[in-house]
């Protein structure tokens, strides 16, 4: 019983909220990219090894560099490469999208551990220096409003960004032609072709687009959070932003409301010292939230009609 | 309205799939203003020729002229930038989008730097709707029409990208007589508005009653140039099938004996969950047809399902004889004689990697005569009833041991058929039985109906196709909207059965 009081006294922290934000924000970027690929129609369930993939080449870039925007460009960019893979495999050759995720999950964890060995041999990977890694940044004024000053604008640089991607990406997803486009491509491919649409374009760009956005959660993560890198740093959240897209019924901010959750879950764990149960426990957390999740006591929420079936041109 | 200048030129078009020549050295021209129709049996290739026009495919070989000029077709944007419009037969709608939306999509009007504008888009298709007479609300969900708007939703999509020549991909499958009607006082609309329509169609009354000329093609070559006022339905069918056909269906009244199967108050709920079956109550009896005649989608699948034993009911009762089989499974509906000839030919009635002695007992896989007590399979027996129904019921095949995958369509429909009839049911439910077969399996097929009926088989037909309907059927009962609404003799007129197919006309007195 100390272990729920422990929990509910934790809840009027502003501590445990603003780490929450960070949590979540690390979970909600592969998850937008996870909404923008599978409302194309392309199943992404890659998003973990994009992020992994973007959090080496990040901490590699940033080591050698010693310039952090440079660092999560690198990331970025090794993000969408990962799912430009994804994309050939699945929208050019057709395969199933399902084993191209779960190849490229397994080849992005084995690639990095590879390459650390290969650069840093049997030494640590190593930690960046002070101003090296992705600023803090408070929001002057606004972060001294009692408690929500504190959670909402004393964050990383990358939050800002992300708060900003999901009302962009919602605006461009609902409001704008291209967005129209995505979704029709998603739901049914060939109205959209017979249409003069360009199916395999879109479903590129969003795929590519869904990397993007999971190589600077990676960078988030590596040089924002931890400022090094280990092997599985990522440790599922790309198959909890993965839950969180399907949670949220493959929308921005429905996505974003998961990320909360399964944030709020992890922020828990991470304070378990002051928590009188076991670590553990309190680490399975996200993951059981996860897993109830995906068992679908959200009731059932369907996925773009056309949701990882690859287009065949002039089929019916 | 049409004069001697070519809107559309096809000259030597071929094209090579995988195994079929789907169109081989094929000519077809239609004139500007006119509604051109292409007749032929399914896989003659006439969609096809219609997707190489559209970009959709490309011709191995071959040239196509537009307006008389040469064109380069390599995907839909071209035919579009040329004039070109098809409405397909499976609607390209999506239906989670408004009518609005789907009508835009690919030339969608855009305010700022590229939000998409609803205002602009809801005025465009006012203004087509009211110049072509098309009445559609733009701001509906396109899931939520019925097939019929969401058919004019396609043709008004076609007209805002500015086609002057529509392409109609067996457009009136879907629809019920009235709807057809309405849709040729369309066509016609928009010839006196200067359209070309390329009209693809196998029903051949249809096309006699709306088109100028007629191209027919079989198996992948153009095998005739008509008028269609110098033509008739006799004519066109011989060239379809490459032989003489009987379109008529030659029977001797029916001899109907006592009640073997009875329906009464039958409830059953959709995939969905609601109620699909209302209280449905019908008697059927030995050596008749019922025929049951609707518009898809008023619970006729979910009809034949429960009395096939595949779908739970939630009220009333089944009898065979005297014995309640309501609750009966597939398997024991099937042992008490119950045969059903299902919708979905290779979904649910065929195992498309079995060969044809496979599928041909499958359901009595455990019967003594194919199995020793139930576990070891008699290969002799199946093989020697394979070889007697493959004769008996003319599966053309090179072998028994073919797989099913590798049949026709027609073929694939005459081993369901014979397995179905082979052991003389006692009832015979048959959805759908000639859906997408050539015209010399349906002939088969509807002559094997009558036969058995005529052997005292009780049958109970479902069909989309009102002619088959009304050509087989001993009674008709129309359903609609989950009930059976009226009762009517073999001989009521067409735009009775119609009416009554869309909740409209009074139903007959004593309907049950």
């Amino acid at each position: 019983m100390t272990a729920i009081s422990d929990i509910l006294h934790l809840l009027f922290t502003a501590n445990l909220w603003q780490a929450t934000l960070s949590a979540a924000i690390l979970l909600l970027l592969p998850a937008l990219g996870g909404v923008i690929s599978e409302r194309s129609g392309v199943v992404n369930i890659a998003m973990e090894g994009m992020m992994l993939t973007g959090a080496f080449f990040g901490v590699v870039a940033a080591l050698a560099w010693h310039n952090p925007w440079l660092a999560t460009g690198v990331a970025i960019l090794a993000g969408g490469l990962m799912a430009a893979v994804h994309a050939v495999v699945s929208i050019q050759f057709r395969a199933d999208q399902i084993v191209s995720g779960i190849a490229i999950n397994i080849f992005a964890a084995g690639l990095t551990v590879f390459l650390i060995n290969r650069i840093f041999g049997l030494q640590d990977v190593g930690h960046l220096g002070p101003n090296e890694g992705l600023p803090y940044i408070s929001i002057g004024g606004l972060d001294q409003i009692p408690f929500f000053g504190k959670v909402l604008f004393q964050q990383n640089i990358v939050v800002y960004v992300a708060l900003v991607l999901l009302v962009l990406i919602h605006v461009l997803l609902f409001r704008t032609r291209i967005g129209l486009r995505i979704r029709a491509v998603g739901e049914h491919p060939q109205a959209a072709d017979t249409a003069g649409i360009n199916v395999f374009f879109i479903r590129y760009s969003a795929v590519i687009t869904s990397g993007l956005l999971s190589g600077l959660s990676g960078a988030f993560l590596a040089i924002g959070v931890s400022n090094t890198f280990v092997p599985n740093m990522t440790d599922g959240r790309g198959y909890i932003a993965l839950a969180a897209m399907i949670f949220g019924k493959w929308t921005p901010f429905g996505a974003f409301g998961a990320c909360l959750i399964f944030g709020l879950g992890e922020a828990i764990y991470a304070n378990n010292s002051i928590i009188h149960a076991s670590p553990y426990l309190l680490s399975m957390l996200p993951y059981i939230i996860t897993l109830v999740v995906l068992a679908g006591v959200v009731g059932r929420s369907s996925p773009p009609a056309a949701d990882g079936i690859p287009y065949v041109p002039g089929s019916e | 309205m049409s004069d001697e200048r070519l809107a559309v030129d096809l000259r030597g078009i071929t094209k090579q799939f995988p195994g079929v020549l789907a169109n081989s050295n094929v000519d077809f021209s239609v004139r500007a203003g006119e509604i051109h129709a292409l007749v032929g049996e399914n896989g003659a290739g006439k969609t096809t020729l219609m997707n190489i026009l559209y970009g959709l495919v490309h011709a191995d070989s071959g040239e196509i002229l537009v307006d008389g000029k040469p064109a380069r077709i390599s995907g839909p944007r071209d035919a579009i930038a040329h004039g070109i419009g098809m409405v397909h037969q499976h609607f390209m709608l999506i239906p989670v989008f408004t009518v609005g939306e789907n009508v835009m999509l690919g030339r969608e009007p855009v305010t700022g730097p590229d939000f998409y504008d609803h205002r602009h888009a809801r005025q465009a298709i006012q203004e087509l709707t009211r110049r072509y007479g098309l009445a559609l609300d733009p701001d509906a969900r396109m899931g939520d029409l019925p097939v019929g708007l969401q058919q004019r939703a396609e043709i008004v999509k076609v007209l805002y990208r500015g086609a002057n020549i529509l392409i109609l991909d067996e457009p009136t499958g879907v629809l019920t007589p009235q709807e057809s009607k309405e849709l040729f006082g369309v066509l016609r609309d928009l010839v006196k508005a200067g359209k070309t329509i390329i009209f693809i169609s196998h029903k051949l009354r249809e096309v006699l009653e709306i088109s100028d000329r007629i191209t027919v093609m079989r198996r992948g070559k153009v095998v005739g140039h008509l008028t269609t006022k110098e033509t008739d339905e006799e004519s066109i069918a011989t060239l379809m099938v490459g032989r003489e056909v009987l379109l008529r269906v030659d029977k001797k009244p029916a001899q109907p004996g006592a009640v073997t199967f009875k329906v009464e108050n039958l409830t059953a709920n959709s995939d969905r969950g609601v109620p699909a079956l209302k209280g449905v109550s019908f008697e059927l009896r030995e050596g008749e047809i019922l025929g049951i005649a609707g518009v898809e989608g008023n619970g006729q699948s979910e009809l034949t399902e429960v009395l096939a034993g595949s779908r739970r009911v939630t009220g009333g009762r089944v009898l065979l004889g005297d014995r309640d089989v309501t609750t009966f499974d597939a398997r024991t509906e099937r042992e008490a004689g119950i045969a059903f000839i299902p919708e979905d030919r290779r979904g649910a009635g065929l195992v498309l990697s079995y060969s044809i002695a496979e599928n041909l007992i499958l359901g009595r896989q455990r019967s003594h005569q194919f199995a020793w007590h139930e576990f070891v399979l008699q290969l002799n027996a199946i093989w020697s009833w394979a070889r007697r129904l493959v004769k008996e019921f003319d599966i053309r095949t090179p072998s028994i041991n073919t797989a099913v995958r590798n049949l026709s369509g027609g073929n694939q429909q005459k081993v369901i058929v014979a397995r179905e009839m082979g052991t003389h049911p006692k009832v015979l439910i048959a959805a759908q039985p000639t859906r997408g077969v050539d015209i010399g399996a349906i002939e088969f097929i509807h002559r094997r109906l009558i036969a058995e009926r005529d052997a005292g088989t009780a049958i109970l037909l479902v069909s989309a196709e009102l002619d088959e309907i009304r050509s087989l059927s001993d009674r008709i009962a129309v359903m609609y909207e989950g009930q059976i609404v009226s009762i009517e003799p073999p001989d009521a007129p067409e735009e009775r059965l119609g009416l009554l197919m869309t909740g409209g006309g009074a139903p007959r007195v004593g309907a049950a």
